[in-house]
This record gives C-alpha cells, structure tokens and sequence, in this order.
C-alpha cells in the first residue's frame, strides 16, 4: 500500500515540468548546505552611500540572475513558436547598451549631466532592440532560415554595431540615478535587478493570462498549417516573440549598463545567450519548440546562477568553471529531456505494480 | 500455442494515465488469414497493435510467436521487425523530407542499398507491380495522402514477414486503391502470411476478412468466423447495442430547391493555385450540399479555395448577396465560415495541445487576442462537446495527440462546430469514425442543416453523400463537370457522371 501510494506521487511528481529545475535548485541548495551552511547566510549592512542593503550569497544569486532571467522569458517564447533559438541576445544586449549611452551622454561622452531623462533613452533603446528582433524574426519567418543561423548574423556584427554607435568611446554616465537600476534603489535593501526582473514576471504573467498570446505560440510552434487553418498568422506570432524578446535584451541592457555606469562592447553579456538558451532547456521546455512552461525556464535561469555562484563560492578556477559547469548542465538537461521524463513515470508505473497481487511470472 | 497459429496474444493489459486501454485481452492470428480487429473509436485497436509491434511496452500478458519456444518479449518496432513483424501505422508514420524510395529503404537497417541508381530502380519496381502511379524519385511531402498510404503499404509488404498488420489502411484509399490492395492481401495470405486488418468499413471486413475479433472499450467481447457473424451482429457486438437505423435518415433531408432567397455563399470563376479550373459555386441557408470525385479529383481543392486554404488566385465570393473577400481563412472564419480539413494529422490537430485547448482554438482566434477564453468556460465548452460528440478522452487536458484517432477527428469536428458558423465544410468528417458515430455525425450534419445552417459534405462514400446532400457536384480532372439534385441522387447517376470520362481513359 505504502509503495503504491509513493509510485502514484511518484508519477504525477515525474510529468511536472517544474519539478526539473525545482529539484536542480534544491540538490544545490543542499549541497551547499551539507559543504558549508553560511553559504546561506544573509546580512544587513550599509553600502558606501549609507543606505542599508542586504548582501550575501543568496542575494548575489537573485541579483546577478535577473538578467539571464529576464532573458529567459524572451527566449522561451521564441523558443516555443519559432523551434529554434536566439543567439543573438548577448550583442543585442551591447547594441542596446550603446544606444541608452548615447543617448543619455549625447555627443560628449564625459559630460557631467545627462542629455535626456533616462525614461527617453530607455524607450529609445527598447525601440532599438524590437527593430533588431524584427530583423531577426522576419528572417526567421518570413525568410524561413533556421533561427541560429539568422541570428548568427546579429551575433557576429552586434558588438562592432555597438562600438560603432558611440564612436568607439566608452562613455560614463555621471549621474547617480542612473545606477540605480542595476545596484540598490536608496531605501530599498532588496537588489534592484530582482525588483525590475520581478516587474517583468508579473507584466508577463499579466499578458499571458489576459492575453491569448500562450495559445497562439504553442499551437504555431507546434503545428503551423493547422494554426494557419484556424485563422492565426504564423509568420507574424513568430515575428512578435522575436520583438518581444528585443524587449527583454533592452531591459537586461538597461540593468548591464547601469551596473557600471558604463559599457564594454567586447564583454557585455558575453556567453549569456548559450545561460539563456539553457534556462530554457533546464525547464523542460522543448527546444524543438511547442508547449513551453514560462515559470520553469524562469526557475531554470536562476538554477544556472545558482550554479554558478556556488563554483565560485568553491573557488573553481575561472578558466575551469565552464567546464564545472558544462557537467552539471549535461546532468540537469538530460534529466530533464522528455524521453526521460518518460522513463521516470514508467518507473513509477512499475513501482505501483510491483504490489498488485497475483501477478503472473 | 496452436499448431496454425503464427501470433498468439495472452491476457493483455496496457494502461494510459487516467484510461485503461486493454484489459485481458487474448488475440490469435492463424497462418494465412486475413483476421479483422473491429471496435469503436478509442476501443484499443491500434494499441493492441502497438504493443504487439513494441511502440508501447504492454504491461501484462504474454506474445508468443510462431517458432520461439518462449513468450517474446518486443521493445521497440525494430525488434518486431525482426520477428517478422511488419506494420502499417494508422497515422502515416513516413518521413516526408524524403523521397518515396528512401521512404520504403531506408531506416529499414539493412544496406542492401548503397548504390541509389538501384534503390531507385528497385523502388520503381515495387510501384509499378502494386499499381502505384508515382515516380520513387518524388518527394513524399508532395505526394497525395492516398499515395503515401500506399508507399506505406508497399513498405510494409515488401519487407520480409509472416505477419503483416494493417491499421485502417484505407480510410483515405478510393474505391480502385482498395481494390489493388485487397488483390494484394489474397496474395499475401496464399503466400501464407498471417494479415491483421482493422477498418471502420463493414463491406471491406465481408469482402476480404476471414475472421473477426471485436475490442469494446479495451476488452475482448469475441473472435468470430466470418460466415458465423452477420453484419447487424457484429455491429451490436461493438456498440453493445444496436444500430439506429440508418433508413430514416433520408427522409428528414430537406429536398434541394433553387428558389430560397440569395445564398449564403456565392463564389463566381474561384481558383487557386493548386490548379482547378475556375469553378462557381453557391450554398444557401440549411442546404447540405456536397463535391463528388474520385480521388486526385479537385473536391478538396474546391472547398479548401473557398475557405481560403490554398491560395486564391482568383474569383469573386458573396455572402448573403453581400461581395467579400476570402483569401485566408482568417477572412472565411470571419465570415462564419468553418473547414474541417481532410488532413487530420497535418492540418487538424496540434498534438501536444490538450483537448480542452484543442476545441478552443478555433473560437479563441476568432474572439480574438485581447479575450482570452477563461478556463472555467473552455472547461465548460470542452465538456459540452466531449458529451455531444462521445468522445472517449481521459480528461479535458490530455494531449490531443493521444486520443484514439476516430476521437481526434470528432475533436477537430467539435472545434468549428463551438464557432458556430453560418456555413460549414466538412472534408471528409467520417473518416476513421467508427459506424455507429458516422450515423450520429450525418444525423447531426442534417440536424445542424435543419437549424439553418448551410453545409458542404465530402466523403469518400458515396452513399454517405447520398443519404445527406440534397445536390452534389461532381468533379472530373480538376473541373467541376456536374451537378445532380432531386431524382438523380442515386448511385448508379453519380458513378456515370464521375466516370463520365472513363470511355476517354480506356482507350
Ligand atoms: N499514448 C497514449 N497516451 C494516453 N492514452 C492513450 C495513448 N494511446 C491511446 N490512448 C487511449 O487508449 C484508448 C484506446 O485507443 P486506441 O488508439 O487503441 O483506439 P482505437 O481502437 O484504435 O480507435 P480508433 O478507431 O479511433 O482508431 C483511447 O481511449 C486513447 O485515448
Ligand atoms: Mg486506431
């Protein structure tokens, strides 16, 4: 009875998605645990401006994930619809970074007061990063060219796109508002990339529950001539969740730049795009596209910090790292592929079948 | 085992989440018979298949195997292969980037084929001695479903086998198709191999079978000797009831009359890009209407052009004496207009989407992006029309993709009828539904028709058209070529005005 009971869990537990990244976060969570519990610890202290902050490892995971998470959520759905992925998020994040730059240092990149309200340069740059995912969606659409393969061209050019735009200069903006966003809102002790990152769940929560925007990407990613069939544009859903991750790289930009008040064209988010794509992988989501689950990859990003954090926090050498993390990801998609979800509910099955009387040999 | 047996199956169970799908199931296939697997739709035909050709691991039971001394124990379909096992899936289960003769060599796991001059010429000559019209070089994609059923056929024949399995094969096969195909079946099963045929037509089952084992709701209700078991018998042994009677259908059809106010739908000289010759075309308000041909004909061109499908590359289309325009079929379902495709694996489902999202999605589009449909009411719709339609899902929110095909079909068909259009075109609707629900779905075409909506209604049966429609037109090569109404509507017209050209062709 006991085992029929825990085989039953067993198999509604295995066919969650949820439950991959959940589980990945929990086993580091407790390797951590076990190695070191002040790993956990979490202080109050007082930054150099004399307002309070939280600071710890587990703050520096929330904090320094938001923008891979809000990544996450763009490439999911561009994932789901398109069945490929956006390689190009890292350089559009350097393109983007430019143009909120320049427009909030105008001509004189050392200049002491900014040149437009930073609400005037963001939007700029949002509109920026749609049109450059419009480019890459409209190849990926209406061009039909595999979606590593047009993004690869936004990926190669981006980051001399990015120097281009601001002369080559490294301009640095003064101003002490503008930090804000990616350090500590004055007051606030809670890191402000998790507050935007939180903004940006919700907002997508909000679309997605009054919107039909899930229905619409998951039924194109999975079967366009019949959403042609029924009326949907496939072409143009495919276009909008390259748009709409445009959107996140902005936002993600914004959080980069302001973290150092400045950029570098060459290292700006560099290698986040493979975090992104394996965020959304880590969720369990189809990479061949279709049914997506946003909570998951959202999860799945912070699972990637999480990992990271840790491997610094052990002191793996840095060159090494990517390899330490190479490992664990193998291990945590693997786990996480269909098929071997599958293969988990079967086990279940059988462990429920293992007590049913009168079983034949 | 039995000494003329090739395939014995012991108390079979296998279970889904949420659905038992065979429950003690015993199945024997004798050397050289052609044995037929009848049920409703969701009975467990094609499961019991799967399991005996390793797609789905059973979960009890035994399968024992002419020349093995144990129970085999089959874990994926090239170990079934292997046993001699050779099968023809339900949904076509072919690689459409490929070309036909790679589709019938190649994954097989033998290289007997390196050189592809031969695999070519080999494949032209599997074709041509089963009589199918197409070059092995063509890409499978651009073949016609009927064609890629056959090269599924000849696939599954050519292969060395003792038992050949055969999953409605012919659901989508005309009249002449099936004939070749049942010449080859007689071969086969006087070459001694053991033939599974399931089928949704009962003419087909007298024709060729030579036993009958009938599954209701995953169980075993019998296995029967062909001349034992009368038509109406085997009918009740699967509904577990009787058949309504189909005879008073007919009378409740309304009669065609060209008087009844503007139409619903008029399209004057419509074509399309998959090359009929411009055709008119009108409908009005409760009239059933249908297009006839022999397959390749134009019939689902023609209303596929009028939906907007296919692109239209001209014509000019009314509604209710209004002038529109429906050149995709966004457009045509603004209009209240509903297609349900012939295509079900292609063009109907999407697989991974639940039943509830499934019979939404239609609705949703139409309602539009800002209204997202609430769980509560797509539950609430789902509901309606699981209970409508009788169709056998576990719950609302299992993946369309594994219902029971006749199930999907009837899901797709519930997903137009929730938009509730003015005028609807069902493409072969019937098609793998079992024979007591083909009668509840012309029973419902009439129904719907009485209520004031207009229908067009294709099937490959031609007295399924007969016993619905109140005028049928006719298409020959890809040209619409006649119409008949009132006293015409009879079999015998119909056959003369599609073969109208066939004194043409034997010349
Ligand atoms: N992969 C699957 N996952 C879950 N349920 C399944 C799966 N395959 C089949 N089923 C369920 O098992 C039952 C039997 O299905 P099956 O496909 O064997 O029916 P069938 O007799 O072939 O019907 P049809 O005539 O419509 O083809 C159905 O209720 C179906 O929903
Ligand atoms: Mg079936």
């Amino acid at each position: 009875m006991q085992k029929n009971k825990l085989g039953q869990i067993w198999e509604v537990i295995s066919r969650n998605q949820i439950i991959i990244p959940f589980a990945a976060l929990l086993l580091l969570a407790l390797f951590n645990l076990i190695a070191d519990p002040s790993f956990f610890r979490i202080t109050l202290n007082e930054n150099a401006n004399g307002d309070p902050v939280l600071s710890g490892n587990l703050i520096s995971i929330i904090d320094s994930g938001s923008e891979l998470a809000i990544l996450a959520i763009g490439m999911t759905l561009v994932t789901a619809a398109s069945g490929g992925q956006d390689i190009s998020v890292g350089a559009a994040i350097a393109i983007s970074g430019s143009v909120l730059l320049r427009v909030l240092c105008g001509s004189d990149s050392r200049s002491e007061t900014l040149q437009a309200p930073i609400i005037v340069a963001f939007l700029i740059a949002c509109v920026v990063s749609m049109l450059f995912g419009a480019f890459n969606g409209a190849l990926v659409a209406y061009f039909k060219i595999q979606p590593m393969v047009a993004t690869l061209i936004l990926f190669t050019a981006g980051r001399s796109v990015a120097a281009w735009i601001n002369n080559n200069e490294l301009p640095i903006v003064k101003d002490p508002s503008f930090s804000y966003f990616g350090n500590y809102i004055p007051g606030i002790p809670v890191p402000a990339p998790f507050l935007i990152a939180i903004a940006c769940f919700v907002i997508t929560w909000l679309v997605l529950k009054f919107t039909t925007l899930g229905l619409y990407v998951q039924s194109v990613g999975i079967n366009e001539k019949t959403s042609r069939l029924n009326g949907l544009n496939p072409e143009f859903i495919k276009l909008l969740t390259y748009v709409l991750l445009g959107l996140c790289v902005a936002v993600a930009a914004l959080i980069k730049v302001s973290r150092i008040s400045t950029i570098n064209y060459s290292v700006v988010a560099k290698d986040i795009e493979m975090d992104a794509i394996l965020a959304v992988a880590l969720g369990g989501n189809a990479l061949s596209g279709g049914k997506f689950n946003m909570a998951a990859s959202v999860l799945g990003a912070y699972v990637i910090q999480f990992l990271t954090t840790t491997l610094y926090k052990f002191e793996v050498n840095a060159t090494a790292l990517p390899a330490y993390k190479a490992v664990v990801v193998i291990l945590l998609v693997v786990l996480s592929a269909p098929t071997v979800r599958e293969k988990l509910t079967a086990l279940g099955k059988k462990l429920r079948r293992n007590d049913l009387p009168a079983e034949k040999t | 085992m039995r000494e003329d047996s090739v395939l014995e199956l012991r108390g079979i169970y296998k279970s889904f989440p949420g659905v038992k799908a065979l429950q003690n199931v015993d199945f024997t296939l004798r050397k050289g018979e052609i044995h037929a697997l009848m049920g409703e739709n969701g009975a467990g035909k094609s499961t019991l298949i799967k399991v005996l050709t390793g797609v789905h691991i059973k979960d009890e039971g035994n399968i024992w195997i002419k020349g093995h001394e144990r129970p085999v124990q089959i874990h994926s379909p090239q170990e079934a292969q292997k046993l001699g096992i050779s099968t023809v899936y339900q949904e076509i289960s072919l690689c459409p980037n490929l070309s036909v003769a790679e589709n019938i060599y190649i994954a097989r796991g033998d290289s007997r084929f390196v050189n592809w001059k031969t695999m070519n010429t080999k494949a032209q000559a599997l074709l041509d001695s089963l009589g199918i019209a197409v070059k092995a070089t063509q890409q499978l994609a651009s073949c016609s479903i009927a064609v890629q059923q056959m090269v599924a056929i000849a696939r599954a024949v050519d292969m060395e086998c003792s038992v050949l399995i055969l999953d409605e094969p012919t659901s989508s096969l005309d009249e002449s198709e099936v004939a070749k195909l049942f010449k080859l079946m007689r071969k086969l099963r006087g070459q001694g191999v053991g033939i599974i045929f399931v089928t949704h037509f009962l003419d087909q089952v007298y024709e060729v079978c030579d036993r009958i084992t009938v599954l209701r709701d995953g169980t075993l209700v019998g296995e029967y000797e062909i001349g034992s078991l009368p038509r109406v018998q085997l009918v009740s042994k699967m509904l577990g009831k009787e058949l309504d009677d189909m005879a008073d259908i007919k009378e409740s059809a309304p009669t065609y009359s060209d008087k009844g106010g503007t139409p619903v739908y008029e399209g004057i000289g419509l074509c399309s890009s998959e090359g009929i010759a411009p055709f008119n075309f009108r409908i009005r308000k409760g009239e059933v209407n249908g297009f006839t041909g022999l397959l390749g004909s134009g019939r689902s061109e023609c209303v596929r052009t009028i939906f907007g499908a296919d692109k239209v590359t001209g014509g000019a289309v009314s509604m209710d004496g209004r002038p529109v325009k429906i050149t995709c079929p966004r457009e045509a379902m603004k209009n209240g207009i509903a297609y349900l495709p012939e295509d079900r694996k292609r063009d109907g489902i999407v697989g991974d989407l639940s039943v509830k999202d499934n019979i939404i999605l239609a609705l949703q589009v139409k309602q539009g992006f800002f209204k997202p449909i609430s769980k509560a009411k797509a539950v609430e719709y789902a509901n309606e029309y699981i209970d409508l339609l009788d169709i056998k899902t576990a719950s609302v929110n299992t993946p369309i993709g594994s219902l029971s095909g006749g199930n999907q079909q009837k899901v797709i068909l519930a997903r137009w009828l929730l938009t509730h259009p003015k005028y609807l075109i069902l493409d072969e609707p019937t098609r793998g539904i079992d024979v007591g629900t083909k009668v509840d779905i012309q029973k419902l075409v009439l129904k719907l028709a009485s209520q004031g909506m207009s229908i067009t209604f294709i099937s490959s049966e031609t007295d399924e058209m007969l016993r619905t429609c109140s005028r049928l037109l006719v298409m020959r090569d890809r040209k619409l070529v006649g119409e008949l109404t009132g006293d015409q509507l009879t079999q015998t017209a119909v056959m003369n005005t599609i073969a109208g050209g066939e004194k043409h062709a034997e010349e």
